[in-house]
């Protein structure tokens, strides 16, 4: 396609166009993503729990989504009284803020990131950490004691696993000597395929990022900040239809967030498992759904942490695990038994 | 004007109203709210100046966590305004000395001969490759290493202090310890006996107790 001629048609505008259609061209696939990543979810629960799920919406039940979708555009939003409207209003897109913008520095390819910055695993810590401002704005503003108490738990357990998780992406820093995520994917290719990648050296650190990730997103068996026995819904309980939606539509793309980072920091990004194989996208978007179904997987399989449970999992299991294991990785490096690239 | 200066002045307009509204806001939650708003804009206006490390760290630090605990405190408090103005006009004529000598300083700083805008030459632009955060970390670690380490272990002795100073056990609070809870195995809770089997019923009762 010649983007000449649209470049002249805009003019100065030009750069202003072409930044909204980059960011267009990563938002709507996106969102298309995490409409189907629900469907999915429901199928596969569906049939672990030996259930069809969803099967009337479109052929086989694929519309659901959609149908999905438009029910909740057309519900009403409910302001309860007493609540802070604008904060209230405000909290949905707290949340959903940081896990789109944090989308801005993922590679999908060498070549094909909206931002190559240098700091960009810094940038991804940055914004996730905003994320947990909707979920406290939410519980606060509702005006209800269920939402306060689900907000209460929900931030304290997303800044408690933060910090392992933060440590366990200090380990891939020092595998990749790089905090630019283009690099560390590229330390990760030495010809050897699956086994030059950063899960097998850092195996405890990507245990440890794959459940704090779990942890982080709320997501069963951590989703005590919208226990349904306990609290109703947690910090969202007072929200309908298109407020509630976005608080849903973060939810997901925060675990499609979470999935993309494992990916491109322990299993390779776009790089394939086998030398004879070419690298490329396809790889990538095969080990993110791979991540995805181990979340559903969870959900489907595993009862829900008691709350004192979770901190004492957090605190007093990851944090020393992380901790030790960046030691014993300092060590390892120093010796000749260092087998991956220094 | 370029680019960068028109944002420069848009950020330093929404961090001034922003720091502005943290002290005015009549709402403790707002102000937060407004604290953190000054924090991001204030992180931004650093991108500005090419120092990203401490721009994100900021975000990081600040916004990602001490905020969200501030945040927790002011919320759990019922806080009456009335109370809170109580000692308004007594408390103006020491807050005015205060800020009339920070506004010198600043004066002093921004007007006087040796830090004005000639005698500081903007720094050369940097390559794009260039990581401050690797250079912020070797100097941390090879120039500085001394007083790096000594500032950790305050900071460290800091926080032990502040744990072991607010910590109060009960004595006759009852609370569950996890760590034990974990190690509990079946075979300490539940125990299978097997019972011998009842004298098998005659045909005659079981129908007895069906119809009876």
């Amino acid at each position: 396609m010649d983007l000449h001629y649209l470049e002249q048609f805009f003019g100065p505008m030009w750069p202003f166009v072409w930044s909204i259609a980059k960011i267009v061209a990563i938002v709507l696939p996106l969102f298309i993503a995490v409409a189907y990543l629900t469907f999915a979810e429901r199928k596969i629960i569906g049939y672990i729990q030996v259930r069809v799920g969803p099967n009337r919406v479109g052929p086989k039940g694929w519309l659901q989504p959609i149908a999905d979708a438009l029910k909740l555009m057309t519900k009403e939003i409910i302001v309860p009284t007493g609540a802070n409207k604008f904060l209230f209003l405000m909290a949905p897109i707290l949340s959903i803020m940081p896990a789109l913008a944090a989308w801005a520095v993922i590679p999908f390819d060498p070549n094909l990131v909206l931002a190559n910055v240098n700091a960009g695993l810094l940038y991804v810590m940055a914004i996730t950490s905003m994320g947990v401002y909707g979920v406290i704005i939410a519980g606060w503003a509702s005006n209800s004691k269920y939402a306060f108490l689900g907000a209460l738990r929900s931030a304290a357990q997303i800044v408690s696993y933060e910090i392992a998780m933060v440590f366990a992406l200090v380990g891939v820093l020092m595998m990749s000597h790089s905090l630019n995520l283009v690099e560390i994917v590229q330390r990760q290719g030495s010809g050897w395929g699956l086994v030059s990648w950063n899960f097998i050296p850092l195996f405890p650190l990507f245990l440890v990022y794959l459940i704090s990730g779990v942890a982080e997103t709320n997501r069963a068996p951590f989703d005590v900040a919208e226990g349904e026995s306990e609290i109703v819904a947690g910090f969202h309980v007072e929200y309908s239809g298109m407020a509630f939606a976005v608080f849903f539509l973060a939810e997901y793309a925060n675990m499609i967030l979470v999935s993309a980072l494992a990916a491109i920091m322990f299993l390779g990004g776009w790089l394939s498992p086998v030398p004879f194989l070419p690298d490329g996208f396809p790889w990538l978007l095969a080990k993110i759904a791979f991540v995805l179904f181990l979340f559903l997987w969870f959900r489907a399989t595993f009862p829900r942490y008691r709350y004192d449970q979770i901190m004492r999992l957090g605190w007093k299991v990851f944090i020393p695990v992380t901790l030790v294991w960046l030691i014993v990785i300092g060590g390892w490096m120093q010796t000749s038994l260092w087998l991956w690239q220094k | 004007m370029t680019y960068s200066s028109i944002v420069f002045y848009a950020f330093s307009l929404i961090l001034v109203a922003s720091a502005l509204r943290v002290i005015t806001a009549r709402n403790p939650v707002h102000a937060a709210l407004f604290l953190v708003l000054s924090f991001v804009t204030a992180a931004g206006l650093w991108l500005l100046l090419e120092a990203e490390f401490l721009a994100i760290a900021l975000v990081l630090v600040y916004v990602g966590a001490v905020m969200v605990l501030f945040l927790f405190v002011v919320m759990m408090l019922d806080i009456n305004l009335d109370r809170l103005r109580e000692g308004y006009w007594d408390y103006l004529v020491p807050a005015l000395v205060v800020a009339f000598a920070m506004l010198a300083e600043m004066a002093a700083v921004l007007w006087g001969k040796y830090f004005s805008l000639g005698s500081m030459p903007p720094p050369a632009p940097l390559p794009a490759n260039y990581s401050n955060t690797r250079e912020l970390g070797r100097l941390l670690y090879t120039d500085y290493v001394y007083p790096f380490e000594i500032a950790a272990v305050i900071l460290l002795v800091a926080i032990v202090a502040a744990i072991a100073l607010t910590l109060r056990r009960r004595k006759d609070s009852k609370y569950v310890d996890p760590a034990r809870q974990v190690v509990v195995r079946r075979r300490d809770r539940v125990r299978i006996v097997s019972m011998a089997a009842e004298k098998p019923r005659t045909a005659v009762q079981e129908t007895e107790e069906v119809t009876g």
